[in-house]
């Protein structure tokens, strides 16, 4: 069990007491929401990995929509020298233009395709807004009668997030413990691989939502076309981690056949690129090549992203501990609380790998009767039972617990996000740290469309889920800089790859073990970045070779272009020097150039020394 | 002359023709090239003489880094087998044009620069042991001579006409590219002068230096031509007559009188049809610099200088004498050469009146 992940558990049953909802409004920044850009994202992510969860779990190929929307849009009407004239603002569909306390509504609005138009008469003056929309980017205008005023829009920092899913659905009762409150769910369970590990992420951006806008999340469920549509506004009352309904109804409409929608209200920063939501959905398609995602931008940009593959990942299975796993305390807590009568019982069946025999094994080398009663074993025992089981050669812990994307779907995946001319992926068997099996696996792209002289793009996944910050102290990274890159024909700046390049690493895991609780980053445990790196290695021996391949076919059709040009000039010269046919000659040439195991790379004859030259031309007035 | 040309020609035939059997037993057509470098040559104490050694190299059509000069080697020998056919010589110069063009359709040429094309017909020379004289292609005409001597030319239509050297008057005789129908009738001069420099040639013939001292002046520029070098030859072995060399002091200037002397590396081959054992160094030496103050006019040296005359020295043919061995010291000492032309700098004819004669009396050469 990874280390950080405990310390949640720990922390979650010692907060208990102040509310862990409470503790939470106080310390945001670990659960990732600590400034406004990373929260957006995270809201997004926290419903989009439970959104998947949930499908995979029912067996239902995921069908998520996203969207990010402005509740209001302000823009700055400006008068020549600089200073404010007035606003206009937009909220909720209702458009107001603000000048000092006076505020006024259109008295007409014209819409249409591309193009937004608001009239506007104060006094004796008309007014005239115009947000046109010029390819993606939004245009705006301001007349005052016939005077053009410069507008400014004044960045938004406040989002609505809406994520829907085709999933199954969650039952009524269960809705508001789900979202509002914290560490509930299924996957607090543990013992599997799942995107998400402590069930704190959906009910900790309900709070995020409710800290920033105070208003409440918007829920609706449905599991079956037969069954109403259950809609809820929640809050969470922070002192008690429980959730308030505010609203509760039942709908006709809402979600077709099944699924769950959430909506909140959040403050946030819109990023573009890297740290973007849209990167955030393009990376999760890539290692989720089955999930079908729709996002929909602030300014009503819609993209699709369709699965490239038509079938679910294999379902992970539960797993006990492995002994190695488990630290003393535990060991001791797990004693207190088996149902088994007996040490060796205790052993069999509360771990995986350990037989009857075994357990008799271990039971004799701490010097503990296998016979004698786990509940009664005192301290001094359970350590020397810990330090027996550790230095115990048991068997590794079951590989097949694990859900790898597997070498065809990654590509399949890779492919859909980049148009490269190389992809390859490698599958590392599945390997152990701490009791802990984890499975590798990487993807490397190369050429095609990708940029030639940008640092080479990282992808990090855990569990299926794109990891977009804190990549410096993440173990992938500490592996791909343990690499001598150049070794295998790609440039390097610093430690880090350069060039048409995309690096895609994916951790499968019971537990990751994340630096924080924010999930960004997995720890760099040795076992762990070793694997990266053996995987990558391999990844790129085979990228080596494909471009070695790719050099020595061009090289080839250059030596073979360069006698082409030189037959029929060669042909010539000798058919006048012999007085024999110049067109035999050709013929004959061509026919070993076709061959083509005739030519000879080699050096010059012999190189003239530099002597020779000065002489030559001395000679040679 | 006819009958040298049709056994030139059938050489460079035969040539062709294996080159073309070759190709149609499906290996790749080669052309064995002896190999023109120091480590090739040879310089054989007892004759006096650079002789080009055993070893050699292929050179195939089928080889990346041979194509070229392959094509190269065959565009010259299907011109010379031309010029042989019928009968009529070209320059190196209009060698290089004749070959010269673009491959259809690239923007390769088969010969960048007229270096290329020289260096083809050298080894032309070498695979087929014609001499390039005998392949119709000549060195630029360069060069002018004047002394007590009559010899025999072809003038007009091939007519036999008598050439006094001495009544050529101040632009002299100009020496053709190819000497070998040049016949002596009668020769008067006792000794021939070469220099380096045209200017140094024009200052002793309006000194009349050849009529007071009764000696053959000659000069080309820089390194002496073939031709000129064949005539030295000739006129040393038929007319006995000691040929002396005249340069500036520096690595190039001694490096003309080794060329002369013992043959060059490039064309060690042909050493026995150009060189001249017995010529004597009559340049500026280390001593002449002391005696004649010059050494105001010394000119730096460069590294390429420098680095030269390491080379120059390491040479067989110089490095067991003891007086070059001295003079190439005292010139890395000196940092820096002098010219011919410094000696100006003691009165017009200086050269003529003091330096030469006083040499010449003093048997004051280098060997």
């Amino acid at each position: 069990m990874a280390e950080k992940g405990k310390t949640a558990e720990e922390l979650a049953g010692k907060m208990r007491d102040i509310s862990i909802a409470e503790f939470f409004e106080k310390n945001r920044h670990l659960l990732g929401f600590d400034n406004p850009a990373k929260a957006l994202l995270m809201v997004v992510k926290e419903a989009v990995d439970n959104s998947l969860d949930a499908a995979e779990d029912a067996r239902i190929l995921p069908e998520i929509k996203v969207g990010v929307k402005l509740p209001r849009e302000i823009f700055r009407v400006l008068l020549e020298d600089g200073t404010e004239f007035g606003r206009v603002v937009i909220e909720n569909g209702n458009t107001l233009l603000i000048v000092g306390e006076e505020k006024t509504k259109p008295t007409e609005v014209k819409e249409r395709d591309r193009e937004r138009v608001f009239l506007f008469t104060l006094g004796e003056t008309n007014y005239k807004f115009k947000i046109h929309k010029k390819e993606k980017e939004e245009v705006y205008e301001f007349l005052r009668g016939r005077t053009e005023l410069k507008i400014n829009k004044i960045p938004a920092d406040r989002f609505i997030v809406f994520v829907e899913d085709n999933g199954p659905g969650i039952v009524k009762e269960n809705i508001p413990k789900v979202f509002g409150k914290l560490l509930y769910g299924s996957k607090f369970a543990g013992g599997r691989q799942g995107r998400g590990q402590q069930g704190i992420g959906i009910s900790a951006a309900l709070l995020y939502a409710q800290l920033t806008t105070g208003k409440p999340a918007r829920i609706w469920s449905r599991i079956s076309d037969k069954k109403p549509v259950y809609y809820y506004e929640l809050r969470i009352d922070t002192t008690k981690n429980e959730p308030i309904i505010l609203e509760e109804k039942a709908l006709k409409e809402g979600i077709k056949e099944h699924g769950v929608r959430v909506e909140l209200e959040i403050e946030g920063k819109y990023m573009q690129r890297f740290h973007s939501v849209e990167e955030y959905l393009k990376q999760t398609v890539v290692v989720n090549p089955f999930a079908k995602i729709t996002y929909t931008d602030p300014e009503g940009n819609t993209i699709v992203i369709d699965r490239v593959v038509n079938e679910l990942p294999v379902q992970s299975k539960p797993l006990k501990p492995h002994p190695h796993g488990v630290e003393m305390g535990m060991l001791e807590r797990m004693s207190k609380l088996t149902i088994s009568r007996t040490t060796s019982g205790f052993l069999t069946n509360d771990f995986c790998r350990v037989g009857p025999q075994t357990a008799e094994q271990v039971c004799k080398l701490a010097g503990i009767k296998p016979s004698s009663n786990p509940h009664e074993l005192d301290h001094d025992k359970i350590e020397k039972l810990w330090r027996t089981i550790k230095g115990f050669n048991f068997m590794k812990p079951p590989l097949d617990c694990l859900s790898p994307i597997t070498e065809e779907k990654f590509v399949a995946g890779m492919k859909k996000m980049y148009n490269a001319e190389f992809i390859e992926t490698v599958s590392r068997p599945t390997a152990v740290y701490r009791g802990s099996p984890f499975q590798i696996e990487v993807a490397i792209a190369y050429g095609g469309d990708l940029p030639k002289n940008e640092p080479a793009k990282i992808l990090r996944f855990a569990n299926r889920v794109p990891l977009l910050y804190q990549a410096g102290s993440c173990a992938t990274i500490k592996a791909i800089q343990k690499i001598d890159w150049r070794h295998y024909a790609i440039d390097t700046q610093g430690s880090m790859p350069i060039g048409p390049v995309v690096i895609a690493v994916h951790m499968a895991s019971v537990w990751i073990p994340y630096v924080s609780e924010a999930k960004e980053a997995i720890d760099p445990y040795p076992e762990i970045v070793k694997e990266i790196r053996l995987a990558l290695q391999e990844a790129a021996r085979k990228l080596q070779r494909f471009l070695s391949g790719r050099r020595r076919a061009q090289e080839k059709q250059q030596r073979q272009s360069l006698f082409e040009k030189y037959i029929p000039e060669a042909a010539e010269a000798l058919a006048k020097l012999s007085d024999e046919d110049k067109g035999k000659i050709k013929s004959c040439l061509e026919k070993m150039l076709k061959k083509g195991n005739i030519i000879i790379d080699t050096e010059e004859e012999v190189k003239a020394p530099e002597e020779n030259k000065e002489e030559a031309e001395k000679e040679t007035e | 002359m006819a009958e040298k040309n049709t056994e030139s020609k059938k050489k460079l035939v035969d040539f062709g023709k294996g080159l073309v059997k070759q190709a149609e037993k499906g290996e790749n057509p080669a052309m064995d090239v002896p190999i023109r470098t120091l480590s090739n040559v040879n310089y054989s104490q007892k004759t006096g003489m650079l002789s080009l050694g055993i070893k050699s190299s292929k050179r195939f059509f089928f080889n990346v880094a041979h194509v070229r000069k392959f094509v190269q080697t065959a565009e010259v020998a299907a011109l010379a087998k031309e010029l042989l056919t019928v009968d009529k010589s070209l320059s190196l110069r209009q060698a290089f044009y004749a070959i010269r063009r673009t491959i259809a359709g690239t923007n390769i040429d088969i010969v960048d620069d007229q270096v290329e094309s020289n260096k083809a017909l050298e080894d032309l020379e070498l695979i087929t042991d014609i001499s390039r004289e005998q392949l119709h292609i000549n060195a630029n005409k360069l060069g002018s001579i004047a002394g007590n001597v009559i010899i025999k030319d072809k003038g007009i239509g091939g007519k036999e006409i008598l050439i006094d050297w001495s009544k050529q008057g101040s632009g002299g005789w100009s020496i053709p590219s190819r000497v070998e129908h040049l016949e002596f009738k009668k020769v008067d001069a006792k000794f021939v002068i070469y220099m380096e420099k045209a200017a140094m040639w024009e200052r002793l013939n309006e000194d009349e230096i050849w009529d007071k001292l009764n000696c053959i002046i000659i000069s080309s520029q820089g390194q002496a031509t073939r031709g000129i070098r064949r005539l030295l030859q000739r006129l040393n072995t038929e007319e006995k007559l000691p040929i002396y060399i005249l340069t500036d002091f520096d690595p190039w200037g001694f490096y003309i009188y080794s060329v002369i002397k013992t043959g060059s590396i490039s064309l060690a081959h042909a050493s026995e049809r150009l060189a001249v054992p017995s010529a004597r160094f009559l340049g500026l030496t280390a001593d002449d610099i002391e005696k004649y103050a010059l050494k105001k006019h010394i000119i730096r040296f460069k590294d390429v200088d420098l680095k030269r005359i390491d080379e120059i020295s390491k040479y067989a043919w110089f490095k067991d004498k003891k007086e070059w061995q001295k003079q190439f010291e005292l010139m890395k000492q000196m940092k820096g050469k002098v010219e011919l032309d410094a000696l100006v700098s003691r009165g017009i004819s200086f050269v003529s009146e003091k330096y030469l004669p006083e040499k010449l009396k003093a048997k004051d050469f280098l060997d």
